[in-house]
């Protein structure tokens, strides 16, 4: 008993997040999704430059379901949601588990604003109160939450414009240091309208094709959800793959198989908008936890 | 040499010529971008601190420090006063520097000292130590308040979280890595 009692601690915390999963499945069979389940260990992730697959056998662990569940929207099935581990190499920290809990949804025929609109009822479902306190300020649930764009919130929050920080490398910086602790304080945030070059897999603005239609949503600021209306386009698609796999090359990282089977789907996929939400963060925010490890039953370092 | 994905709290880096001890480390990485590495540390001489984010692929190198086995004797005013085993000379070490490692000190026990240039600059204690319980209160049985922890002080007079079974005179293990309860003493 005494040796584990660190994991005995979080019995509370685990009976929490157990409910707030049911709740999350309550949701969506509520909306007519199907829950599916796609392979963890797969042959080739998408090759984004800034997210590291961790090697299993000569294939890889996915790093988010996100190709196979779209050959799965490709095939006709029109609503999905899947609940699954997902691997990212040397991503550790108090936000961050190497091996973490995804909750993915797709739904054809929608958009990002669709989805933003979904993800306020699914987050509200999930949570089951309209109010939550962490870290001791309160956030309050219910509508309407802040959307701020990308561009809106460099120059609110950091005197600077999103464009020159890109072309200053200073893009990412500013967004940990000095945007993200504003985001979703009092009220969840919903920050949109990437530059396109951070969105791989995301449909450009017709109107405004310098950014991505893609947004992510803040709590307490945490980053808890990033979702984008998907780029269906195969040449376009394999072109921005082959930019990024450039760009982890040039970072000395090591590369991988294009995932040619999803290409070829991709000719077939309809209009779908699809979100990734890391429930553990989730779990996190909902329960006022300080760390990840307070919501998992196990952290890498204790097995 | 390490990479910014060998930081770490407790980490011990040379940064201008000077040591510095890491006392808080996050990893950060907003979505699709890339690893930052924030860390707060501490000069080991000086005892300033220094906020500083890194990014992956940038190196340190470890501080150049010596470390000489000595027993904990007693602390007088605002220092500890520590004896080398071999050569029977003492040395005092202010509370400033001492750091986190003042909550441990029992007694005659055995510490790393460090030394930078000849200098005493801190101490590195075992990562688990044994220590008394001095003051918790009492577990009720059927308790259903539901707090899986209870807060108990131990003989140095450091204040920690413990599981509610444990009693006032039980001596417990601690993790000194963390700061944390680890396990109870048997016997």
């Amino acid at each position: 008993m005494t040796g584990s009692w660190p994991l005995a601690r979080r019995s509370q915390a685990l009976a929490q997040r157990g409910a707030i999963f049911t709740r999350i499945r309550m949701f969506f069979q509520g909306k007519g999704y199907l829950e599916v389940e796609t392979p963890f260990r797969i042959p080739a992730p998408a090759p984004e430059a800034q997210i590291d697959a961790i090697p299993s056998d000569g294939w890889f662990l996915q790093t988010s379901p996100e190709l196979c569940m779209k050959r799965l929207l490709a095939a006709g099935y029109s609503r999905i949601f899947q609940i699954c581990r997902c691997w990212r190499a040397g991503e550790r920290g108090t936000r961050h588990l190497s091996e973490f809990t995804m909750l993915e949804w797709y739904r054809a025929q929608a958009d990002y604003r669709v989805l933003m609109d979904e993800t306020e009822e699914l987050v509200r479902a999930a949570a089951g109160i309209d109010s939550i306190t962490y870290r001791g300020a309160k956030i309050d649930l219910s509508l309407p939450w802040e959307r701020i764009t990308v561009r809106d919130a460099f120059l609110r929050y950091t005197g600077t414009s999103a464009e020159t920080a890109l072309a200053a490398g200073t893009f990412d910086e500013l967004m940990v240091e000095q945007i993200e602790p504003r985001l979703g304080i009092g009220r969840p945030t919903f920050i949109y309208d990437y530059p396109a070059s951070c969105s791989a897999l995301a449909r450009l603005n017709a109107k405004d094709p310098s950014v991505a239609e893609r947004f992510e949503l803040y709590l307490g600021g945490l980053e808890i959800a990033n979702a984008f209306s998907e780029l269906i386009d195969p040449v376009e698609q394999r072109a921005r793959f082959e930019t990024e796999a450039a760009e982890r090359a040039s970072n000395g990282k090591h590369g991988y198989p294009m995932p040619e089977k999803f290409l070829a789907a991709l000719a077939d996929m309809p209009e779908a908008a699809g979100i990734a939400l890391g429930l553990d963060r989730l779990v996190m925010v909902l329960l006022d936890a300080d760390s990840i490890d307070d919501v998992v039953a196990f952290t890498t370092e204790e097995l | 040499m390490y990479t910014a994905a060998d930081l770490r709290k407790g980490l011990k880096i040379t940064i201008d010529n000077e040591p510095y001890i890491i006392t808080h480390f996050d990893f950060a990485k907003p979505g699709k971008g890339q690893a930052l590495y924030r860390t707060k540390m501490k000069n080991m001489i000086t005892g300033s601190t220094l906020d500083r984010t890194y990014r992956s692929g940038e190196t340190f190198e470890p501080a150049s420090l010596e470390d000489r086995v000595m027993q904990y004797l007693y602390k007088e005013d605002d220092h500890y006063c520590f004896m080398d085993n071999t050569t029977f000379e003492q040395i005092h070490i202010s509370e400033d520097a001492m750091g986190d490692a003042k909550n441990y000190l029992i007694d005659n026990l055995q510490v790393d000292v460090l030394l930078f240039r000849e200098k005493a600059i801190g101490v590195d204690v075992p990562n688990f130590v044994n220590l008394r319980v001095v003051q918790t209160d009492p577990w009720v049985k059927g308790d259903t308040s539901g707090s899986d922890s209870k807060p108990a002080t131990v003989e140095t007079g450091y204040v920690l979280r413990v599981p509610p079974f444990i009693e006032e005179g039980e001596l417990i293990t601690i993790d000194t890595r963390t700061g944390e309860y680890s396990t109870r003493v048997k016997g």
